[in-house]
Order: C-alpha cells, then structure tokens, then sequence
C-alpha cells in the first residue's frame, strides 16, 4: 500500500509523516510522531484517554484517521507546559492528588483544556459535563473536577 | 412515578495483608557518596501512594530528610522479593520491612559517623534535616553526606541495610479450622443515602458519610484519595460493573470497554469521611493501610439503603435497574421502610 504524505502542526511545530491509508491520528501520534502523551485506552470512543485538540476542538484521536488533520493544528499534553513550568491545569492537578494510576490524565487534562479555553470560569456542571467522555477508575471524579475548578478561579500554587 | 429516599448502614472488620506463606516482603537500603539514600523493593506502586509512603517511612527510620531518599521499585530485577501490592498490605508489610532495613542502615550509618567524631555511636542523634551530632552538643557536628563520603572513601564500609517483614505462619487447627489469618485489622462504618425510582428501577447515589479507622494516617492526603477514589470503585461495584449480567449465562456481558458499565463524572455524590487513627501495634508509625477496605462497606450500605428506600432485598451484585424494578413488581410495588 502506498504511503500518504501528511503535515501537520503538533504542538505548534511543523512535523511531516508519511501514513498508510486508514491509519488514526493516535497511532500516528504515538508512533510516528512519539508523542506517547495520548493514551491508548479501549480504541473505540468509549474512555477519553487519548483525547487531543484539533484547532482547538476536543476530539478523540482514536477515531480520527491521520489523513484528516492535513494542515490543521493538533494540541496533546506534551504541548502543554511552557519549558520548565507546568500549565495551571497541571499544578492543579498535582494539588488536588487528581491523579492516582494516572492513565486517564493526559485525557483529563485535554478535556480541562478545552473547557477552560473557551470557558474560563466553568460551573461545576460545566465541568462534570466536559469531561463526562473520560472515564477514570482510581479518584472518583470529585479531586478532578476541584482541580479543573481550582484552575479556573486561578487558585493554582506558583 | 416516585422517586423513594433511602439510608442504609454497613460495618466492616478489614485484615491487612494475608497469611499464606507468611505474606513476606523485603526491602534493601543503601546509601550513595552523595549521602543520598536508595530503597530497593520490588513492591508495585498502582498510583495508590506506595513509593511516597516507603519513602517516608526510610527517611523517618534513619533521620534524614525525606528529599534524600529515593525510591527504586517495580522490577524484580533489581529488587528484592515483594508478595505483591493486593490485600491492602503494602504501607503495612513493604512499610515493615523497609523500616527494618532504614534501621540496619541507620546503624552503619551513626557508626561510621562516631568513627568519624571520635565519640560513641550511642551518644550522637540525627537531627532530620542532614546531620548527626553528639547528643547535647549540637556543634560536634557531621553531614550525612560526609558521612557516606567517609564510609565509602575511607572506612570502607557499606552504608546499607536489609530488612523483611513476614508473619509467622498460621495453620488450620484440623479439630476446629481455628486459625489467624491476619495480624492487623482496620475498620469502617458507611451510611449510604439512595434515592430509587420505582418506575425504572434506577438508583441514585444521594450522599455518603463514613469512618474509616485505618491504623496511624502515615500521609493523610494519599489516605483521603484512596477513600474517595475508593469508596467510588464500591459504588461502581454495588451498582453498575459486571463482566456477566446474567451470571452463569453469558448473554448480554459487554464485549468491550465501551459496554462495560462504569459511573462517569455525572452520577458521583458528596461524600464526608472521618478517619479515626488508634496506631497498630505491629504497623510500620502505627499505620494499617486504607486499600481495599475503601471500597468494601459501600457494596452492604447501598444494599441496605435500597432495602430501605423500597423495601427490597437484592442480594446479587450488581444491583441493576432491571433486579430493582422486576423485585418491586414481584411484592407488587415498593414499600418504603421507617426511615432510622
């Protein structure tokens, strides 16, 4: 089969890959890119953890094939933090222990992400609602959602 | 339609740890010339605290500052033998053995540093933050990082210690089946409220309160994630998860992570949680271990706060709409209990 060319912005940084036909936007990320920040969790829609941003939409790399992010914008949480600092949304979720096994995070924090850039200051509503695509099996959602919480009112620790 | 409130209660006695084999771990401690400490175990940390907590632990036992201390685990390779991390024994056994091991370490340790201040080892304390002086006069005075530089440069000896923790074994009295299946126990109590829907059957989590007594709380912020996070994983097993739903028959089981049922962000309640901390005699500072007793009242609680709020007993997990609604309809509708 021959191979596709695809760029793409990742991150904010050009990359160029070559992808077969049919191959999802997690696989291309994980093996292709090495971004390994995108989980693969059940490969069907169905948990969140590999959640990225295309042109700042929320959306789930697993179900998006590589061929369609061509000249767009993807954000994973490799993207995140600026050099040696963690976003706000991290910090928060160092603070509130919203983090145990840790695999559903890196979708967990995507998902904050989106929330909070369009909707700074979210209800608490608005937050169980935007990361109600992500499952996690360890905190039990409560220290999640105070973290994305805590973020949004800025009470993050420096 | 009506949607019924109910309050159920649940008590449980939890062991720590098991008694098969003895339910031993181990734990190597040594020091680098940097004064630095390594702990060697192979003990798995899920994300439930186990390297922060080990950490601790050494640091407390050889009187350094927990920033000194690094934690090496997860390998077989290059730790030495770990039961595992199930049964809530890690604070506890892991815990034990790695403080048997700080202790032989620190032992070296104040040795090599009274040969160093030319003084007994038995007069000389350390005082947590890199030091060790003679007691009652704190400028004779050496770092622990000169310490390790002189044991390993000159004196030529191994800052190092090994410790394990198992507990003898308890066999079956053959007369009576008698036996002492473990050492430590923790305990907890969980109200669960309910509200059912007799139309659906559908339940609804409404609020939880509950005391968790769990030994010394060796880190009290790991302790609250694993009871909130754990207390969930009771409320996903009493209401929502199964691999058969139809247990012995096979229909209907979800196939995949998509069809298996889980509690998302939106069906969660507030739950307030007391923890009561009366020290383990035989725990590492006292501390039993939160683990599994996070989730185990919760199942009998919602049970009985369903119980209470219809007046139906399902005793087949998990409680589903469909055995809700078909039990209501089997006493010809719901009937509320006195409300406690």
């Amino acid at each position: 089969m021959s191979k596709i060319p695809l760029q793409f912005r990742h991150n904010g940084r050009d990359v160029a890959i070559f992808v077969d036909g049919g191959t999802n936007l997690l696989v291309a990320l994980r093996e292709l890119i090495g971004d390994m920040t995108p989980k693969f969790g059940c490969g069907q829609g169905g948990c969140g953890t590999c959640s990225v941003l295309i042109d700042g939409e929320l959306h789930l790399s697993c179900l998006t094939l590589a061929e369609t992010v061509a000249g767009r914008s993807i954000e994973t949480l490799d993207g995140m933090k600026q050099g040696p600092n963690l976003h706000p949304l991290q910090r928060a979720f160092a603070d509130h222990f919203a983090a145990q096994c840790g695999y559903c995070t890196p979708g967990m924090l995507m998902a904050a992400k989106a929330l909070l850039d369009r909707n700074p200051s979210p209800s608490r509503d608005e937050v169980i609602e935007a990361i109600s695509g992500n499952i996690c099996r360890c905190t039990g959602y409560e220290p999640i959602i105070n973290a994305i919480l805590a973020a949004a009112s800025g009470r993050v620790s420096a | 339609m009506t949607r019924h409130r109910g309050r159920g209660m649940a008590s449980i006695n939890y062991p720590i740890g098991m008694n098969l084999g003895g339910d031993p771990s181990q734990a190597l401690v040594h020091s680098n010339p940097s004064g630095k400490f390594t702990v060697a175990l192979s003990s798995i940390d899920l994300g439930q605290g186990m390297k922060s907590v080990t950490r601790q632990i050494c640091a407390e036992t050889l009187g350094v500052p927990v920033e000194d201390v690094y934690v090496d685990t997860a390998d077989s390779d290059t730790g030495p033998h770990c039961m595992g991390s199930f049964a809530s024994r890690g604070t506890h056994r892991v815990g034990n053995a790695v403080m048997a091991a700080a202790r032989e370490a620190r032992g070296v340790m104040m040795e090599a540093a009274a040969e160093e201040l030319e003084v007994n080892a038995a007069d000389l304390e350390t005082d947590g933050r890199g030091n060790i002086h003679v007691k009652g006069a704190p400028h004779r005075s050496i770092s622990t990082k000169d310490v390790a530089i002189a044991a390993q440069f000159k004196q030529g000896k191994t800052i190092s210690g090994r410790g394990i923790f198992l507990v003898p074994l308890s066999n079956v009295d053959p007369e009576t089946g008698e036996m002492s299946p473990a050492t430590c126990y923790a305990h907890a109590c969980l109200v669960a409220e309910v509200e059912v829907d007799d139309e659906t059957g559908d339940v609804a989590m409404v609020r939880m309160d509950s005391a968790y007594e769990l030994g010394r709380a060796l880190n009290p912020r790991l302790v609250e994630q694993q009871l909130v996070g754990g207390a969930w994983m009771g409320v996903s097993h009493a209401l929502y998860e199964t691999p058969e739903p139809y247990y012995p028959d096979p229909v209907h089981g979800p196939r995949d992570f998509v069809e298996y049922l889980m509690p998302g962000p939106g069906d969660i309640c507030p739950h307030d949680i007391a923890v009561l901390e009366r020290p383990a005699p035989d725990g590492p500072f006292g501390a039993k271990g939160p683990g599994e007793m996070c989730a185990n009242p919760v199942l009998p609680a919602v049970a009985n706060a369903i119980f209470n709020a219809v007046g139906v007993r399902i005793d087949d997990l998990p409680i589903t709409p469909e055995k809700v609604l078909r039990a209501i309809k089997a006493q010809g509708g719901a009937r509320p209990q006195a409300r406690r």
